[in-house]
């Protein structure tokens, strides 16, 4: 098992609180790893980290070999890093098709290939019929399938995908559930998830880290995790009413 | 000598500038909005104090706490009726909505009274006094220690009152204030009522000083766009420090380089702090 | 459905088009020299504002000192004319490079230290003034007693020196809005302008979809400023005469941006409806007030259809009006 994902102790300090603390893990080609943890334990500065949207203080983050510390958002996403936000930012003036070719774009620069990648993108996340509508005028949990669409339309080696189930009802998390599962089976694409929706944790992943406090308290199979008296005394009280 | 006292001209005009960019300031800070009808405001003040002494007489300082309080109300019915339903909206609607409300205004007063320059006579217009050598102009000494008085008021009233302290608590956090049940349009309209109260008092303070027209509004808005950049937007001791930098730079251009010169200076140093310090002098950033 | 309906809108869009322009073409054959005339100021509006679209419509970039890039091109190419007898058409390529630099630098200045919003906005004014007062000490070029060209000889157009009759003006115009229209078109359909529109939309996620955001905006700035400045060559030789005081003037900056505005921000035909607006507006209001000669009526009329306009179509008018012609796309 190669490591397509490398993060090697990295910290971030944001005035005097100690955000993500020497955090290290790896994700492996085509696995998907979930990164859990309560609020306020790192995940999404953990993410940002990765993504270039914050530069760590120390520590460095590896893809597929390359050194991506520290780099731009735009480049971390030239070198393979497709993201989506916690909260949603969709090009809302922008139709659903235009909003996926924009992600498009940055693997084709011809115009008609790239609309056709991304109408091939919306179809397997089920949005092809809402090809032509405004993002603005899209349902939440449509919202969401738009922001992974998108950052999948950029062809990432790996996807980081930022509580993408939050809110969204318990039919429609099996349905992004399996979704994600075809898509790695399919393409071999590697996936990085935070979730508070441990059902679909727990169907998803084949890795979990725990973060708390910024720390790696554990990490495992589900199963492991889920057993461990740590995580079960920091985390599980509380997310069991997230669940 | 001959430079002190420039210098010492510029800041007590400048004192004044620091009370006018003061209310764009609060506005800015609170409500998030650009008061693009900023000077259109003041000179509506200058001239209200204009007409009150052409009728009664009266010094515009005297007059000083009723154009206040007119042009609170003006702000707060603007603000409750016209630009709270803006606050969410882009830039540019907003910007086309207080140009309407700027335009409007200046009309207004060009067809009142017309396009000639108009002033108010005082006797005590060319005293001043001497003091260790320093030449003070009476005029200058008392609408700036009006714009401090101002100043200072606009600043104890946000320390220290509930209401004051209701509208900072608004501008920290919106949906927080209105989750413990603060009535943010009010606060609002009392934020933009406030902000016109400054322009208000600014405005009869600087009567006595310039002549009043109504197409110098436009460059006093310029002007306190560039204070409270110089100062950093939102920040009150960086209005009037902002307004007393301006004063200061446009007295000393006008004297070494040529009057027409004036705003340059302060055009150079507002391109320069906003490159090297963008959040003003005085802004977090 | 969606194939069905794309290729018969975007015909009837063309056939509208096609009308707009034939209709514009033939009306100086009809018409007197004062609508000639008022069409001139629609054209130099709505080219003003196509121009100024592309940095703000389009990437979302509020330019308040636009008037900074027509005095660029202005005097540029008046300058190069009178003192060295230069054909405009080569003042026009130095006014183009002038402005661009120019526009870059304040593009590049602002974004690389964070300055956005109405920072930026309130930056470009400051420039804009800035320019205006060194212009107005600038004795090389007239300073404020102005440069003047001779004027024009009537008898024949001159098309390489720029001297002819309004008519001539008129279709120069006439052909560089529409080829601001075309261009505009054009780039909204690649790749610039979908990275335009999404920088425009959410700045932080075009970059997480791997947008250099700081380079597009200032191409946008940089083209923009270019095509101001071709705009601002036609004007100096179509009025002859410059003063730093007009040219560069604040008021000539919210001018340009009122238009596209009140066209509507970002669509294409926007600008060109919003010029014929407010000029029709505006001569409307000229016609109505000086039967009373009350000073300031025109412009609180002007105001107050400002104010109306804001209230009932914040979005602008172009984006109503195509709905009622059956010209929208349909996006719910």
């Amino acid at each position: 098992m190669s490591a397509l994902l490398e993060v090697d102790t990295i910290s971030k300090r944001f005035r005097g609180l100690q955000a993500v603390d020497s955090v290290s893990f790896a994700v492996p080609k085509g696995g998907i790893v979930a990164l859990i943890g309560p609020n306020g334990a790192g995940k999404t500065t953990t993410f940002n980290l990765i993504a270039g949207a914050i530069r760590p203080d120390s520590g460095r983050v590896r893809l597929d070999g390359a050194d991506i510390t520290g780099l731009r958002p735009d480049r971390a996403c030239h070198a393979g890093i497709g993201r989506t936000f916690q909260l949603v930012k969709p090009f809302g003036a922008l139709s659903v098709l235009e909003n996926v070719t924009v992600g498009a774009l940055r693997a084709s620069a011809d115009m008609a290939a790239a609309r056709q990648s991304a109408f091939a993108i919306l179809e397997r996340l089920e949005l092809a019929d809402k090809a032509d509508i405004a993002a603005k005028s899209l349902t939440l949990a449509e919202r969401k399938r738009l922001e992974t669409a998108r950052a999948l339309a950029t062809k990432p080696k790996i996807l980081l995908l930022d509580e993408v189930m939050a809110g969204l009802r318990p039919t429609e998390i099996d349905a992004m559930v399996r979704t994600f599962a075809d898509l790695a089976r399919e393409t071999g694409i590697a996936i990085l998830l935070t979730e508070h929706v441990m059902r679909a944790v727990m169907a998803l992943a084949q890795h979990i880290i725990v973060l708390h406090h910024g720390q790696k308290i554990s990490e495992g199979t589900p199963q492991q995790v889920s057993r461990d008296p740590r995580v079960l005394e920091c985390y599980l009280g509380s997310a069991a009413s997230h669940a | 000598m001959l430079y002190l006292n420039i210098i010492v001209a510029g800041l007590l005009t400048g004192a004044v500038y620091g009370l006018m960019a003061l209310g764009l300031s609060v506005i800015f800070g609170v409500i998030r909005v650009v008061n693009f009808a900023h000077g259109e405001m003041m000179v509506l003040a200058m001239y209200a104090a204009y007409v009150a002494n052409r009728q009664t007489g009266i010094d515009p300082l005297l007059f000083l706490p009723a154009a206040t309080l007119l042009l609170f109300c003006l702000g707060y019915a603007l603000q409750r009726g016209l630009i709270n339903r803006y606050i969410a909206r882009p830039d540019h609607e907003q910007f086309l909505l207080l140009l309407a409300v700027a335009t409007i205004i200046t009309a207004s007063l060009l067809m009142g009274f017309g396009p000639d320059a108009r002033n108010v006579q005082l006797q005590y217009a060319y005293d001043s006094y001497e003091v260790a050598g320093l030449l003070f102009d009476k005029v200058r000494v008392l609408a700036a220690a009006g714009a401090l008085i101002g100043v200072a008021a606009l600043t104890a009233f946000f320390r220290f009152t509930r209401t004051g302290k209701a509208i900072r608590a608004c501008a920290d956090n919106q949906v927080g204030a209105q989750v413990v049940g603060l009535d943010v349009k009010r606060l609002y309209a009392i934020t933009f009522g406030l902000g016109a109260a400054c322009v208000g008092a600014a405005g009869c303070l600087l009567l006595l000083l310039i002549d009043v027209q109504p197409y110098i509004a436009p460059d006093y808005t310029l002007l306190g766009f560039i204070i409270v950049i110089l100062g950093g937007l939102g920040s009150m001791p960086g209005a009037l420090l902002g307004g007393l930098l301006v004063g200061v730079s446009e007295a000393l251009s006008a004297f070494i380089i040529e009057p027409s010169f004036k705003s340059a200076l302060s055009f150079a140093l507002l391109i320069l702090v906003l490159l090297v310090r963008p959040q003003g002098l005085m802004g977090r950033a | 459905m969606r194939e069905r309906r794309a290729p018969d809108l975007a015909r009837r869009r063309a056939a509208a088009l096609a009308l707009f322009a034939l209709a514009m073409a033939v009306v100086p054959l009809f018409a007197s020299t004062y609508v000639v005339s008022v069409l001139i100021v629609v054209l130099f509006a709505a080219y003003f504002g196509q121009a100024w679209n592309i940095v703000t419509g389009f990437a979302g970039q509020l330019s308040l000192g636009h008037a900074l890039y027509v005095g660029l091109g202005a005097y540029a190419s008046a300058v190069l004319f009178v003192r060295f007898g230069l054909p405009p058409w080569l003042g026009m390529i130095a006014g183009i490079v002038v402005a661009a630099l120019v526009g870059s630098i304040i593009a590049a200045l602002s974004f690389r230290f964070a300055v956005t919003g109405v920072y930026f906005a309130l930056l470009t004014i400051a420039f804009n003034e800035f320019t205006r007062i060194l212009f107005d000490h600038f004795g090389w070029v007239g300073a404020t007693s102005g440069l003047f060209l001779p004027v024009a000889n009537r008898a024949h157009d001159d098309l390489v020196m720029l001297r002819g009759s309004p008519v001539m003006f008129y279709y120069f115009l006439l052909a560089l809005s529409l080829g601001a229209l075309s261009l505009s078109h054009f780039l909204l359909r690649r790749r610039i302008g979908y990275y335009w529109q999404a920088i425009r939309e959410d700045q932080e996620a075009a970059e997480a979809l791997g947008i250099n955001v700081f380079r597009y905006k200032v191409a946008a700035m940089a083209l923009s400023a270019a095509m101001t400045a071709m705009g601002g060559v036609f004007l100096a030789f179509y009025d002859n005469n410059l003063y730093p005081d007009t040219v560069f003037a604040i008021g000539r900056s919210i001018e340009i941006i009122t238009a596209p505005i009140i066209g509507g921000l970002g669509t294409l035909f926007g600008p060109i409806l919003g010029a014929f607006v407010l000029a029709t507006l505006g001569e409307a209001m000229t016609q109505v007030s000086s039967g009373f000669a009350i000073d300031g009526l025109k412009q609180w009329c002007y105001g107050a259809a400002l104010l109306l306009i804001v209230a009932l179509q914040p979005a602008g008018l172009w984006p109503w009006l195509e709905r009622h012609l059956g010209l929208a796309q349909d996006r719910r």
